[in-house]
């Protein structure tokens, strides 16, 4: 199999990050919940994951470091438990279904009203629309970092001024580059980055949480366990105890620290520099085939590993299909969880194939991929 | 049980701050484990940092150049 779809979960994880589950599922307990050495070592992992995270995207400190399930937990978290009756907030057309939906809800509740950034059909924002659609009430922006779809990235040092400039909170969704492209949340001026443990970062599915920047304070969205304060009625307002409540998923987190220490010892950088050559090569080999159509914005390569294309009018659903059946190519169809995105190139209704690149793909893959879309395009 | 000797106990508001404060002290040799918060501080659970007590002074300056928040220091007989 040649598996192309790491914008949706990597495939492929460094021998470090399998050690260090077999390790934790072998010899971890309760991370927080005593002081023999059985629980020592797990929060002793815990933390550690914590220092690393906060190292790797320049947070405060491990202590604002919160893990959750995955992004759109941490998302869920930090828009529910941000925002208040009346406030305006800004997202983008980029947006994930993680981001968009649980606004909507607060839209529908009549809790927030909404304002979205439109985006080009190369699904490039409107960077004048932030400033133009600034209101008084609003409280804050809330956007990806690239787009899951065309592999566009946001320009948050532009974004993240504007943001300080109005005194707005930034959310910030790092799904896609959190591990795979650098991240700095004092330079980009982050209130709150949310990031899921299982794509860029390497570790397991069912990892995930979120950085604090240090003045920022979210109502909690549940409250029970924390091993500390026990007699107290209120769960624990210090970070990041605050937040976390219940067992956390010790082992996942073993996993993700050895994944983002992976991470820190190869460079960011340079893990972006190595995906990228593979998309860039995958894309010059795609892009000029009769009836292929590429989407986002090629024009330069600070971007994320994906390229998204179809092939004629062919459902991406088929043409996806076709890949794996007769190739042994695990791509993405659909709609990617991007509704806003999709209506914005015009692949609504066909959909999109999305092609995503990892550290653990070469270019013999992509050659691969680059003679099997020839293939099918010429069966068009 | 154990014969019963004073020691120094250092408290924190977080596991968080506990576990920083025994990778840090791990890191410049000083003294001390992670115990259960005695109950003469507080019932209930949590980790609480147990040295000998002529270490205090010594801890004291470490936690302050550390930026370590601790949430109280006691002298105990455990």
């Amino acid at each position: 199999m040649i598996y192309l779809d790491n914008a949706a979960t990597t495939l492929k994880k460094p021998d470090c990050v399998v050690a260090a589950v077999t390790e934790a599922l072998c010899n971890m307990g309760n991370s927080s919940r005593g002081t023999h050495d059985s629980s020592l070592k797990s929060a002793r992992a815990v933390f550690a994951a914590r220092s690393s995270l906060a190292k790797l995207f320049n947070a405060p400190g491990p202590e604002q470091v919160v893990f959750t399930q995955n992004s759109t937990e941490a998302l869920n978290m930090a828009l529910c438990g941000l925002f208040c009756k009346g406030d305006h907030v800004i997202t983008t057309a980029l947006e994930h279904n993680s981001v968009l939906r649980p606004l909507y809800r607060l839209e529908d509740e009549g809790v927030i009203s909404l304002s979205v950034v439109p985006a080009d059909r190369q699904g490039r924002p409107d960077y004048d629309a932030f400033s133009r659609l600034i209101r008084p009430e609003t409280r804050a922006i809330v956007c990806t970092h690239a787009s899951n779809l065309t592999g566009n990235v946001m320009d948050l040092e532009r974004v993240g001024a504007i943001a300080k400039s109005h005194g707005l909170l930034l959310v910030v969704d790092a799904s896609q580059t959190a591990g795979a492209y650098p991240i700095d949340m004092k330079r980009m001026n982050i209130s709150v980055l949310c990031f899921t443990g299982h794509k860029g970062l390497m570790g397991p599915q069912g990892t995930g949480g979120m950085c604090l920047a240090r003045d920022v304070r979210i109502r909690p969205f549940k409250v029970g366990g924390s091993g500390v304060q026990s007699y107290s009625r209120a769960h624990p307002a210090e970070m990041p105890t605050r937040l976390e409540a219940g067992t956390l998923n010790g082992h996942g987190i073993a996993g993700l620290g050895a994944g983002v220490d992976y991470i820190l010892e190869k460079g960011v950088d340079a893990i972006h520099a190595y995906e990228i050559a593979l998309a860039k090569h995958f894309y010059e080999g795609v892009r000029d085939i009769p009836g292929v159509t590429v989407y986002g914005d090629f024009t330069n390569w600070n971007r994320t590993a994906v390229v998204t294309l179809n092939i004629g009018d062919y459902d991406s659903g088929a043409v996806s299909d076709a890949l794996w059946e007769d190739f042994g190519i695990a791509t993405r169809p659909g709609a990617h969880c991007a509704p806003l995105m999709h209506h914005a190139l015009g692949t609504a209704e066909q959909g999109a194939v999305r092609f995503s690149f990892a550290l653990f793909n070469t270019l013999d893959e992509a050659d691969a991929a680059i003679a099997a879309v020839k293939e099918l395009a010429q069966c068009d | 049980m154990r014969l019963k000797k004073p020691r120094l106990i250092v408290t924190f508001h977080t596991t968080t701050a506990a576990m920083g404060m025994e990778i840090a002290c791990s890191r410049a040799g000083l003294p001390g484990r992670l115990i259960p918060v005695p109950r003469e501080i507080t019932a209930g659970c949590g980790m609480a940092w147990c040295a000998p007590p002529e270490a205090q002074a010594d801890l004291e300056a470490f936690v302050t150049k550390e930026n370590i928040t601790t949430a109280g220091w006691y002298e105990l007989t455990l």
